[in-house]
């Protein structure tokens, strides 16, 4: 155990102030658990989010001797012993309150983007995919939405007025992982990325994959495809010149461009709703549980050879649609 | 009447951090290294482009990457394997045909983007080290838009490759016919090296593959994207080495051509 030294900014919106501390630091720990102890010893007031624990949460985003970090996976083992740590809140985003940051610029961007458009020609359960069609979209979304490459981006975190043309590292992730879904049915998501997003301002200097926690590589896999693609619709006199002459473009345009809510609106006809969202439907089926109420799980007793599912075992895959509380809007 | 909470107008403020940076690693040392490598490789270079001799060993037919394709009227005839048909003039480099491109191709590459927007441009410096400028606009436009090009000198830079291949090809020359020695190698080292550069590029990696949607229905596109992908993660290895090897090759075939060392010769 040793006695180390922090800054932690404290404060709110009327302004705030680095406050020196001394905290006891064991062996194995991480910056989350000193500020847990300074709750608990020192501070009972400071404020901070945090909820896994194990870097699948993205709640505990700070700046830890100015790098933008997740508290939990910052091991206190990193540092010197004669050091100074300091801890602030994410710099891009207004303050609530101590460690607490608004992050709700990234909800509204993540709002304006347009959501996964299902083909037209499948129902619900006849989804097929190849693994090798969806790898590329999987890496994305590996993203916990701690909002660290959002916050380091310069391009919002330096020039504040860029955040209504901006919309992030984070979003840029979710373009290139629906532009890449081998069902997605929209065609225009390039220029969506380019006018709404702005995808034009990245410089590509690589900051939002230098500080994500789950090691996507956002430049290279995501916003620098992104551009490519659209260099193709935009850039690209060859390309742009057989569009027109094969008249792809007429084509094309059988979703609307712009950005749209996330869930499109149910046509209901003469008063009568495709589904009856308040019926009661069946719950699943819990498992058979024996006589002291556990599942059984010695396998001689079992009638299957996997763990009982939390969900019932009652289910086939796939679901028959008639069974769900959805309506698919274009079937 | 009921009273609604009414958030206060304008952007809410964020948290007032007096220091710019509070980062304690050497954030500085990258872009220090970079300023140093970038000036120190381009003055190198610009030097031995408008030195107009040095660059041709006429007994291995050694040619300098900086020279090729030699077609000015200044070249000797022996190094001209493709014409002499451009004026000889101090202020035009004899290989004022490939240059422009190789430079565009280095330029406007993802890679170099991001060393020289860091070190040069300072935007950012480093990551969570305040911008330099007041005002950003990125590549959106003029003339940055022009990033967007970056595809048309990667076509440019494979002609180019093919054309330093050839060089090396040539190279494997002795008086008495076939010939090779260290300048060979030297050479091949720097053309495979400059394949892998120009191959692992993004535009690359876009064209051969990364364009599709499905990836099943073009097997042997994916298999060249999978390649190309592997080869891509070390583009900025591959970047910096193939400075490197260009500086070395230029500067060994200088020394040859000036008689400051012999080549080592395993045939011929």
């Amino acid at each position: 155990m040793t006695v180390r030294q922090f800054k932690v900014w404290r404060g709110d919106a009327a302004g705030g102030q680095l406050n020196d501390y001394k905290v006891e630091v064991n062996e194995g720990e991480v910056v989350l658990d000193v500020i847990h102890r300074l709750q608990a010893t020192q501070e009972p007031d400071l404020a901070c989010r945090w909820n896994c624990k194990a870097g699948k949460c993205g709640s505990c985003s700070m700046e830890i001797n100015g790098m933008p970090r997740l508290g939990c996976m910052t091991r206190m083992s990193t540092f010197e012993e004669d050091e100074t740590i300091s801890i602030t809140p994410l710099r891009a985003f207004p303050v609530i309150r101590d460690l607490v940051t608004d992050v709700s610029f990234n909800y509204q961007k993540a709002q304006e983007m347009p959501a996964f458009a299902p083909p037209a020609d499948l129902a619900p359960g006849e989804y097929r995919m190849q693994q090798i069609d969806v790898e590329r979209s999987q890496e994305f979304r590996k993203c916990i939405e701690c909002f660290l490459c959002q916050n380091t981006c310069h391009v919002v975190r330096d020039h504040d007025e860029n955040k209504p043309a901006f919309s992030g590292p984070r979003l840029f992730i979710r373009a290139a992982e629906l532009d890449m879904h081998p069902l997605d049915a929209r065609h225009d998501r390039k220029e969506i990325a380019q006018q709404s997003q702005g995808l034009g301002y990245c410089n590509i200097t690589k900051c939002c994959t230098e500080v994500c926690p789950e090691h996507i590589k956002i430049t290279d896999n995501a916003i620098i495809p992104m551009k490519e693609r659209v260099v193709d619709r935009r850039y690209d006199p060859l390309v742009v010149f057989g569009r027109k002459i094969l008249r792809r473009d007429q084509l094309a345009a059988t979703v609307p461009a712009g950005p749209t809510v996330h869930a499109g609106p149910v046509t209901v006809t003469d008063g009568q709703a495709p589904v009856d969202f308040g019926r009661e439907l069946t719950p699943p089926q819990p498992t058979d549980v024996n006589a002291s109420g556990h599942v059984n799980l010695n396998e001689m007793l079992s009638d299957r050879a996997a763990a009982a599912s939390p969900f019932g075992d009652d289910i086939t895959f796939p679901i028959n649609p008639n069974s769900l509380n959805y309506y698919h809007p274009e079937r | 009447m009921t009273t609604t909470a009414t958030r206060p107008a304008g952007a809410k403020p964020r948290a007032a951090i007096e220091a710019k940076t509070l980062r304690t690693d050497r954030w500085w040392l990258a872009p220090v290294l970079t300023v140093i490598g970038l000036t120190a490789w381009v003055a190198y270079a610009t030097f031995r482009v408008f030195m107009q001799k040095l660059y041709w060993v006429d007994a291995y037919h050694y040619l300098t990457p900086f020279y090729s394709p030699c077609v000015s009227k200044g070249c000797y005839p022996a190094a001209a394997e493709f014409g002499r048909f451009i004026p000889d003039n101090p202020l035009i480099p004899f290989a004022a045909l490939s240059l422009p491109f190789l430079l565009l191709f280095r330029l406007t590459c993802y890679y170099y983007r991001k060393a020289y927007y860091r070190s040069f441009w300072l935007s950012p410096p480093a990551c969570a080290v305040p911008d330099g400028h007041a005002k950003y606009s990125g590549e959106t436009r003029f003339p940055l838009i022009f990033q967007n090009a970056h595809r048309y000198a990667f076509y440019a830079a494979v002609l180019i490759s093919l054309i330093n291949t050839w060089d090396a090809v040539l190279a494997m020359h002795s008086p008495s016919g076939f010939g090779f020695g260290l300048g060979n190698v030297i050479l091949w080292i720097n053309v495979i090296m400059l394949w892998a550069y120009t191959a692992s590029c993004h535009s690359c990696r876009h064209i051969i593959g990364g364009r599709l949607k499905h990836f099943s229905k073009h097997p042997v596109r994916y298999k060249l994207w999978s390649w190309v992908s592997v080869l891509n993660t070390r583009h900025m290895g591959l970047a910096w080495i193939t400075l490197a090897t260009l500086a070395l090759t230029d500067f060994y075939i200088m020394g040859l051509a000036a008689g400051w060392w012999s080549d080592l010769r395993f045939i011929g």
